[in-house]
């Protein structure tokens, strides 16, 4: 079947199986491998994206049901190589990331928590990144990171 | 004022920008020309005889290209996983190592032994027509507990190893501890379990094997720790390829924690695969998939006492341990409850007789292996929980025990009665500052104000050593090893005063990439933007044994170092001939040739770009080109150590024990980047509380099923889990390597689950508790409560 979506604010169209997820749809459809696959129970949110705005797990999402509508990955996140969104520079600033799979899942879901409650607390941090493994980091400098990039997007930079 | 980044430094790391863009490189987002995909069949079942495996049906399903079983492989006489790390028993005989074939041959050993691997035009297909495979099993009894496991009456797993036994290992005086034993005032005795983990990096574990047939040229990708000694491994061992024909390549790869450092039965299969069809064959693991494939970790039973005299001086520790092997020997499986464990078993505590006997037994489990820590962690654990229950029993404070025994700052360098020589350390200097840290004053009140909550606060310390910079090539060997482990690095220096890094260790979170830039930087004075790192590549980097034992820096920095020195040393002669001075009169400072006592001086560019245009050399006595390769070998392990102190609460309705402070002091040496150190730090103390309080590996032994085989059933540290961590460094540098480092990846995982343990323990004294084993989750510890109770009740 065609599906049709806005992909990082540009029109695609892609043939696929109806039975595709979303996640499959990203990297293996359309080799946009930021978003990764760590688990196959929707727990570890290293496959996260923003549907219409809000994060969503893509590993659990039919894409058939993305049609018409507007997802953004990590690869849409930059304006440019040399201008990230404050929520990227903040992860590298704060070394919120190590082997770096599960931070495009972080940024995603990061990012969500800051447009729904721009001045989040540690505790409302850690509380939301619930559904985001790492293994690398124990969580300290992401907590870190997201409060810093927090700062940053309410400083509009 | 130094105008580079170097030792000492947090620079922003130069991996990061790839990552957070989503631009990193794992196997899984790798595709090749034509790639074919495959899939495994794996056995339901923990034990049984493969009487047919019927592959017509499945072969018709469209796309599918090929199906191999074990027959198929074994036809082609492909070998089976060599052990690169073997033990010898306590008679000098050596460890059992049965055949393990990449793909089960007449009879399975564990749910996940792989049956059949079905290649197919798309994943789909090929998992479609894996059900379609029909074999027939003779379902035999299994054994998965590892003490169950060495009974008489116990299934027997292999035909030539009697009684399931690999090993029945020794180290350490036994006639001096009985002696020790004889002479003592109180022994206390523990029994514990150090429960099986498994490992978990984020990215699954993936392989692309590619053959070319017109070159005669094979490919590997795969999410390797350790490359080159895959293609030692699969190459020389298993696949028969010649090292030069067989090319490894680990991209990004998603954390490692030792899950990654074995080479596995499908990197083998895969390479195999291609070879049959003449092309690209991928496989991606699912989590489930590697639930039941991955390497496991720990699985220790352990009984342990230790004798003190009346002031709880330590006089002798006795310790017998039960490791569980696995199905099959993994790649160092049988050193890790071994030469990796017993040596620390001393702790940072003068304890004049140690003795240690270890059993290692095969199970119808998944292979257990190196787990972050490996071997050490498990020491630590018994150490410092019989220290801390000899404390409670003697009525001495858990504090002051410690420091009585410890070794004092000048008794280094310190030899144990097990083998190892500690270097340097000062046990006592990170106790007293983790106590001031961890305000260990105000405990009582922070207690107070949680009973007034009708809540139960404990707090626990721990100290530790371990062993790491693996490794010595001469003791690894004298231990089993069947490699070197030293590490190798070359230091290209471009015609423009650039610099290319090619290393031998693999970096998959660690920053090696900033840190040994950060190093070249400081002794060649390159900018660090100008200095970029290659690793992981076969075809590029020279040699190398990887990244595991908190090796990279300590081993492969110091080959680094080395091959900076020869730089140096070529720089100096190209600018003596250029000075027209002698060798000895070129001094190197600050990135600039100059001669001592004159305004001559060179900048490093512009002795690089003279590398390269040797117009005038005299070649007989100097070469052209500015780059130069060292191997390292170091000549001790290093020791880095450390004192954790922490304090949980427990909701005694619901057993939930909340990890309330945590306070770290770790000597890791020489800093050579405070930002990565702090990180790994952080990221191994919160591995070592999820084996404290979350997470454990289950099998149903009635039916031999791993329980906990999804993220949904093994309980993973969440960001929710975990409190702000508190952590200094408090470095003694290291007495002999180049660079003063010690290592650090493992220091957390090693020191925080005794810790987290002794704290519980220390919430639950009251109620007349004694021990706690891992993981202190809520079901134990409501179930402990409540029979507590109850049974206070009854007296």
């Amino acid at each position: 079947m065609k599906i049709s979506f806005t992909l990082n604010e540009k029109a695609v169209s892609v043939d696929a199986d109806p039975a595709t997820l979303l996640a499959d749809l990203l990297r293996e459809n359309l080799n946009m491998t930021g978003t990764h696959v760590g688990c196959d129970t929707s727990q570890c949110g290293a496959c996260v994206v923003h549907l219409n705005g809000e994060s969503v797990k893509s590993c659990t999402l039919l894409a058939a049901s993305v049609d018409g509508q507007e997802v953004k990955t990590v690869e849409g996140l930059a304006k440019s190589k040399d201008e990230l969104h404050p929520m990227q520079t903040a992860f590298r600033d704060n070394h919120g990331l190590q082997c770096g799979f599960c931070t495009p899942g972080m940024l995603m879901a990061s990012i969500d928590l800051v447009n729904k409650n721009p001045e989040p607390t540690e505790g409302e941090v850690r509380d939301w990144l619930e559904g985001n493994i790492c293994r690398c980091t124990g969580y300290q400098n992401i907590v870190k990171s997201v409060l810093a990039g927090a700062a940053a997007m309410r400083d509009g930079n | 004022m130094k105008d580079f980044i170097g030792v000492g430094s947090s620079p922003k790391r130069k991996e990061d920008l790839r990552f957070v863009t989503g631009k990193g490189q794992y196997v899984a987002d790798i595709k090749r020309p034509n790639m074919l995909m495959g899939a495994f069949l794996r056995s339901p079942h923990a034990h049984a005889e493969i009487t047919s495996v019927d592959i017509a049906e499945a072969l018709r399903m469209p796309g599918v290209r090929a199906i191999y079983t074990g027959e198929d492989m074994r036809a082609d006489e492909v070998g089976g996983l060599p052990v690169g790390w073997a033990i010898t028993d306590r008679n000098g005989e050596p460890c059992k190592e049965p055949l393990h074939p990449a793909i089960a041959v007449d009879k399975v050993r564990y749910v996940g032994d792989a049956v059949a691997f079905v290649v197919a035009e798309s994943l789909e297909q090929a998992e479609a027509a894996a059900e379609l495979i029909e074999v027939d099993y003779k379902v035999l009894p299994h054994v998965t507990g590892l003490v169950e496991a060495l009974q008489a009456d116990a299934p027997q797993i292999f035909d030539d190893v009697p009684g399931n036994l690999c090993a029945d290992w020794e180290m350490g005086d036994n006639t001096a501890v009985d002696a020790a034993f004889e002479n003592a005032a109180h022994v206390t005795s523990i029994e514990l379990v150090n429960q099986r983990l498994v490992g978990n990096p984020m990215e699954p574990r993936a392989a692309i094997g590619e053959y070319e047939p017109e070159r005669g040229q094979y490919t590997l990708w795969t999410t390797s720790q350790f490359p080159h000694v895959v293609r030692l491994l699969m190459g020389e061992f298993v696949l028969g390829i010649p090292q030069h024909r067989l090319r490894v390549v680990a991209p990004d790869v998603g954390g490692g924690f030792g899950v990654k450092q074995f080479h596995y039965a499908e990197e083998a299969v895969v390479t195999w695969a291609a070879s049959k069809l003449g092309g690209a064959v991928k496989w991606v693991a699912q989590r489930s998939e590697g639930f039941i494939s991955d390497a496991h970790g720990r699985d220790h039973v352990t009984q342990a006492e230790l004798a003190t005299d009346a002031e709880g001086a330590f006089l002798g520790m006795r310790v017998k341990t039960y490791a569980n092997m696995g199905a099959y020997l993994s790649t160092f499986g049988p050193n890790i409850p071994t030469n990796l464990y017993a040596p620390l078993l001393s702790g940072v505590y003068r304890i004049p007789a140690i003795y240690c006997e270890v059993k290692c037994a095969f199970t119808n489990t998944v292979p257990v292996d190196a787990y972050r820590g490996a071997g050490r962690p498990e020491a630590t654990f018994v150490v410092e929980r019989l220290v801390d229950t000899a404390a409670l029993e003697l009525g001495i404070d858990k504090i002051e025990i410690r420091k009585r025994n410890m070794i004092p700052a000048d008794a280094y360098p310190y030899q144990t009665p097990m083998v190892v020589e500690y270097d340097s350390g000062d046990p006592m200097a990170c106790l007293g500052r983790a106590e001031e840290l961890a305000d260990v004053a105000g405990f009582a009140a922070r207690k107070a104000e949680s009973e007034a909550k009708g809540l139960y606060r404990g707090m626990g310390v721990s100290t530790y050593v371990e062993a790491c910079g693996l490794a010595p090539s001469r003791l690894a060997i004298q231990m089993g090893a069947r490699s070197g482990l030293y590490e190798s690095a070359t230091v290209r220096v471009h015609p423009s005063g650039a610099v290319t890094i090619l290393i031998g260790t693999h970096n998959h979170g660690q920053g090696h990439e900033t840190t040994f830039a950060q190093i070249v930087s400081e002794r060649l004075g390159v900018p660090f933007e100008n200095i970029d790192i290659v690793c992981g590549d076969t075809d590029k980097v020279q040699h190398g044994l990887g990244t595991y034992g908190s090796r990279s820096l300590v081993v492969g920095g110091s080959a680094l170092n080395k091959a900076a020195d020869k730089v140096i040393l070529k720089g100096r002669k190209i600018a003596a001939h250029q000075f027209e001075a002698d060798l000895e009169d070129v001094l190197f400072e600050n990135g600039e040739f100059s001669i001592a006592g004159t305004d001559k001086k060179k900048s490093f560019n512009e002795i690089a770009g003279a590398a390269y245009l040797p117009y005038d050399f005299p070649l007989e006595t100097l070469e052209p080109g500015l780059e130069e390769q060292a191997y390292y070998d170091p000549v001790n392990f290093t020791y880095p150590g450390g004192a954790h102190i922490c304090e949980v609460e427990i909701n005694p309705d619901t057993g939930i024990v909340t990890l309330d402070r945590y306070t770290a002091v770790d000597d890791v040496g020489t800093i050579i980047n405070p930002m990565i150190v702090e990180g790994q730090l952080q990221g191994g103390i919160v591995q070592g509380v999820g084996q404290a309080l979350f997470e454990h590996c289950v099998y149903d032994d009635a039916s031999g099923q791993l329980l906990s085989g999804s993220f949904m059933d093994y309980c993973m540290p969440r960001a929710d889990n975990i409190p702000h961590l508190v952590i200094e460094p408090l470095s003694t540098s290291c007495a002999h390597t180049p660079l003063g480092v010690k290592g650090c990846g493992e220091c957390g995982t090693i020191g925080s689950p005794a810790a987290v343990i002794n704290g519980v323990v220390d919430a639950l004294r009251h109620i007349g508790v004694r021990h706690v084993d891992m993981p202190a989750s809520p079901n134990r510890i409501w179930n402990i409560i409540r029979k507590t109770r109850t049974r206070v009740a009854a007296e």
